[in-house]
């Protein structure tokens, strides 16, 4: 099952970069979460390893199985997590208040970062087997379809932010299967034009009034632009080589929110200034072009689109999170995969590397 | 699957790799840019900000340096009050604020709005104070909800205070807020909106002194402005401790004295040989601890409104006529121009015509035949009418001057007014008329156009006790700015002249007799203190116009008694002046200075001191009139 030739195939670089950036994720926890008044950190930075070791594990087992067999049984991984999905959904209308997680006494699982890992392995199955070319607008709706039963599922829960991960993914694997440009030209004008409409009908007030103050942060700087005013603060207070590991004041002294979650990387900015910011961005950089190459070398079409699907839905998350910790984009739930806070999030994201040094792995492979 | 075609789709999905790899280069080089942007472009703006967000600059009061009197006796100290103070940084609704602190206070709503409005231009940072001196209760009841009011500030401040409460208050004066209009006069410079100074006495004049350095204290605070560590702290610096000139017995005795008695009025008690203030009263007084925490709007009106005026300072700021205590003047500069000498003789039968119009004696039937000495003894205005007259305006002027009256005194207090010495020159100024000759036998009794100030009186007698030096009344004697007591020196005097060959001692044996003769000054005797004084009379009526008499109650019109006194004859070591408002008679305000004169010599020769005495008829009367009231 795991032939040692393919251990001289996986992509070691890929994982070190990877690793890398979890690491750097722990330190910024740690300090994000530290209490100078008790000059102890909170314990978020060992459920952290805790997260990352499991999704280790769940990389090798990725990693372990071929991804043509992986692919195979993906509806029943897909169904599964629907199921989860509709749970969590029920559950949390019975307990009241937003349901996203299933609590399983240490930690809480979150199905809908596995949707993303679901979604795009049953799209690339979808599209990469046995078919060649350009995808005809029926497989495309079947893709859709695909989407977007979970998408309305985790929006409901509501979770905007995460269902919005799902298009990426989407809209990367129709793009390298051959969506047509004219095609896509199409969808993005549609989206332009029914922009006003979806301001005015589709939109709730909370999130109209998000969208605004994103444009003009300084009209509630105590309300809905606080954050991203503090967010700007964070970053720019930093300066070249940063205020130092636990010298960072926005985060730790709480005026920028959940800054061991969303913003996470607005701390990173802040302790280890632009120096820092260019090191990290470099090592996603590199952990993205990587894979991409990895779909490029890929033996099939499966292969390919599988890692362009989770590596758009990655990428996605990447600049939005990144963006919005400086403050450039409104303030949304969306995490900064392989450093932020969270569990769920780092075992699928980890997950969906075993796919990717999957692919590359068995690219000689038959 | 065509080979070809294979080729072909894969060179197709390389490029949309490449396409894709390409677009996410541009991504991050963009992003990149935005951080160095922040990062580098605007660094130091958002480093202030993020200082800003985090630190906190607290003001530590300095205490204001303590008062003691000539023998070290704590007059004015400091107390640790409580002060509640809101920092509207940290409130998103400071209405809602307001109204939950009045709330849990029992403090006025509206009140507190207006504090919070007048500081509205200071930067949101800066705590304001709501409540200074707040009682416990409501200390107490703000800590309970310091979770739904993490805007509100306690702070433990320095805060002035004065044991004795109206002891001397007119001396001491009074602490407050600096007001906008203070703020605008470059002595101000450097004080913050908000910053208790003195407003009045003592506290005002030597403020910058008294005033101290405040500290700081710098703190880290989280983002619900909870404090989580001090970075910095200045410690304040107390202000210069003043060791004041004042004889606090003394002072008490003049006070037990007034209270005694039942008077309103002042005394100006001082060393002739220097110029120290010994003791320094007016009366009815004000509590100066009701200004320390911003005195409320009931209390202020009632202050103003008051008919007696207990916010006027009496012994500088009251104006009255010295009645005859100015024959001391009227002999001064008569013997000193050599218009006569002590035993110079005219007959008084009970009044005299001058310029056709028959003036009177306070003694219808007439005091006879008289000399200086017993002209001044008996206070025969005869004599001093007559002798007035051959003086002339110009020259009682120039004396009167020298003697103090219609200049300031000097004295380190604020608002000293300069009363009114008429002379020719000043008549055609002010009303552009010449001096009629007729005008001068009025002034001569102390009456007409002069009027003076309790402490000019008491710097008129000084400077006969002393001999002729006027000097500079003063209140400070020594400063301690924390190095140790230093010295202040004595201000130079305002004048000096010497008097004439047995010019001196006529005037001293004069004032002798008052007291120890047959004059209105017996009830000042004290047996071998050779008592030396002059009582007066300022006539109520004569001065304030019958116009203002009406809707006046007979208490309001009766007249003011004076007395001024020195002791001892011969070496003069205490004098001053006792104005007793509404007393009638000179002779009323005696016992007074006695009582403080009889204190000074039991202090000195370390016997006990004194307790007044029963108080004489007139307080009841004074009791009764209260009581119609």
């Amino acid at each position: 099952m795991f032939e040692r030739r393919l251990y001289f195939h996986l992509d070691w670089l890929l994982l070190v970069a990877i690793l890398t950036l979890c690491g750097i994720g722990v330190l910024t926890i740690y300090s994000a979460t530290y209490d100078p008044t008790k000059h102890a950190a909170a314990s978020l930075f060992r459920t952290q390893l805790y997260a990352i070791g499991i999704g280790l594990g769940a990389l090798l087992f990725c990693l372990a199985l071929d991804y043509r067999h992986l692919a195979s049984s993906s509806l029943i991984f897909y169904a599964g997590t629907l199921v989860l999905l509709i749970y969590v959904l029920v559950s949390g209308a019975v307990r009241g208040g937003a349901g996203r997680w299933i609590p399983l006494g240490l930690v809480n699982l979150q199905p809908s970062e596995f949707a993303k890992l679901a979604v795009a392995l049953v799209l690339a199955l979808l599209f990469g087997e046995g078919h060649r070319g350009a995808r005809s607008t029926g497989d495309l709706l079947l893709g859709g379809a695909f989407v977007a039963v979970p998408f309305v599922l985790i929006a409901r829960e509501p979770d905007l932010g995460t269902a919005l991960t799902l298009l990426p993914i989407y809209l990367g694997i129709a793009y390298v299967a051959g969506l047509r440009m004219r095609l896509l030209a199409v969808v993005l004008g549609l989206a332009i034009v029914a922009a006003p409409f979806a301001w005015t009908y589709a939109l709730k007030e909370y999130q109209r009034s998000r969208l605004q103050t994103f444009v003009n942060p300084e009209q509630d700087p105590r309300g809905a632009g606080y954050q991203q005013i503090q967010a700007r603060i964070t970053v720019g207070s930093g300066g070249l080589r940063g205020k130092g590991f636990l010298q960072g004041t926005q985060g730790q002294y709480k005026f920028l929110p959940v800054a061991h979650n969303d913003f996470i990387f607005s701390v990173l900015a802040e302790e280890r200034g632009f120096i820092g910011v260019l090191v990290t961005l470099g090592l996603y950089l590199f952990v993205i072009l990587r894979s991409l190459e990895a779909a490029r070398l890929s033996k099939d079409r499966l292969g390919a689109y599988l890692v362009a699907g989770v590596i758009s839905g990655f990428t996605f998350q990447v600049i939005y999170n990144i963006t919005m910790s400086a403050g450039l984009a409104p303030v949304k739930g969306l995490t900064l995969p392989l450093m932020s806070y969270g569990g769920s999030s780092m075992i699928a994201t980890l997950a969906g590397f075993g796919l990717i040094l999957n692919v590359r792995m068995r690219r000689f492979t038959n | 699957m065509p080979v070809t075609s294979n080729l072909v789709d894969r060179r197709d999905l390389a490029l949309r790799l490449w396409l894709m790899q390409a677009i996410t280069v541009v991504v991050f080089s963009s992003l990149a840019i935005s951080f160095w942007y922040f990062q580098i472009v605007q660094h130091a703006r958002f480093q202030e900000m993020a200082e800003n967000n985090h630190q906190r600059t607290l003001a530590l009061r300095a205490p204001r340096g303590v008062l003691f009197d000539r023998y070290g006796k704590v007059l004015v100290e400091n107390r640790y009050a409580f002060n509640i103070s809101l920092v509207r940084e940290q409130t998103k609704d400071i209405p809602r604020t307001v109204q939950f602190l009045a709330g849990i206070s029992g403090a006025d709503e509206e009140t507190l709005r207006e504090i919070v409005d007048r500081h509205r231009d200071e930067p949101a940072y800066r705590p304001i104070v709501l409540i200074e001196d707040a009682t416990l209760a409501q200390v107490a009841a703000v800590r309970a909800h310091k979770l739904e009011l993490p805007e509100i500030d306690i702070e433990e401040v320095p805060t002035r205070h004065y044991p004795s409460e109206s002891f001397a208050a007119h001396l001491f004066g009074y602490v407050g807020e600096v007001t906008d209009a203070q703020l605008a006069r470059a002595d101000y410079r450097g004080i913050h909106p908000g910053t208790i100074v003195g407003q009045s006495g003592i506290e005002h004049v030597y403020n910058k002194r008294l005033m101290g350095r405040d500290g700081a204290r710098q703190v880290v605070v989280n983002s619900t402005g909870r404090e989580i560590v001090t970075i910095g702290e200045i410690q304040p610096t107390e202000g210069h401790r003043l060791q004041l000139t004042l004889d606090s017995d003394l002072q008490r005795a003049a006070e037990e004295g007034f209270k005694a008695t039942g008077f309103a009025g002042a005394a100006v008690i001082l060393d002739p040989r220097n110029g120290e203030v010994l003791t320094f009263l007016s009366l009815p007084a004000y509590d100066p601890n009701a200004f320390t925490g911003g005195i409320d709007r009931v209390t202020w009106g009632q202050l103003n409104t008051d008919k007696l005026r207990p916010l006027q300072n009496r012994a500088i700021q009251g104006r009255y006529s010295p009645g005859s205590t100015f024959k001391v003047v009227v002999a001064t500069a008569a013997l000193q121009e050599g218009v006569i000498t002590p035993s110079f003789r005219v007959h008084c039968s009970g009044g005299a015509f001058f310029y056709g119009r028959y003036f009177q004696c306070h003694l219808k039937r007439g005091h006879g035949s008289l000399d200086l000495r017993h002209a001044i003894e008996q206070s025969c205005n005869v004599y001093f009418y007559t002798v007035g007259n051959m003086v002339g305006i110009d020259r009682l002027h120039r004396w009167a001057t020298a003697l103090g009256l219609g200049v300031k005194s000097g004295i380190d207090l604020p608002n000293e007014v300069e009363g009114l010495m008429p002379s020719s020159a000043w008549k055609k100024a002010k009303k552009g008329e010449k001096w009629y000759a007729g005008e001068t036998i009025s002034v001569s009794i102390g009456q007409g156009q002069v009027s003076v100030t309790p402490i000019q009186l008491a710097m008129t007698i000084a400077t006969v006790a002393n001999g002729g030096t006027r000097f500079t009344p003063h209140l400070l004697k020594a400063y301690d700015d924390g190095g140790g007591w230093k010295p202040v020196p004595a201000p130079p005097p305002q004048s000096i002249f010497r008097f004439k060959a047995g010019a001196l001692e006529a005037l001293r044996d004069g004032l002798w007799l008052v007291v120890n003769g047959f004059g209105t000054g017996g009830r000042g005797r004290i047996e071998g203190r050779d008592v030396c004084a002059k009582t007066g009379t300022a006539q109520v009526i004569s001065l304030q116009g019958g116009k203002e008499a009406a809707g006046r109650t007979d208490k309001d019109l009766r007249d003011h008694g004076w007395f001024v006194f020195f002791a001892p004859r011969d070496n003069p070591q205490i004098a001053g002046v006792v104005f007793a408002e509404h007393a009638e008679h000179g002779y009323l305000a005696a016992p007074i200075a006695k009582h403080v004169m009889m204190t000074y010599f039991a202090k000195k020769e370390g016997k006990p001191l004194p307790e007044f005495p029963t108080p004489p008829r007139p307080a009841q009367v004074v009791a009764a009139a209260g009581a119609v009231q």
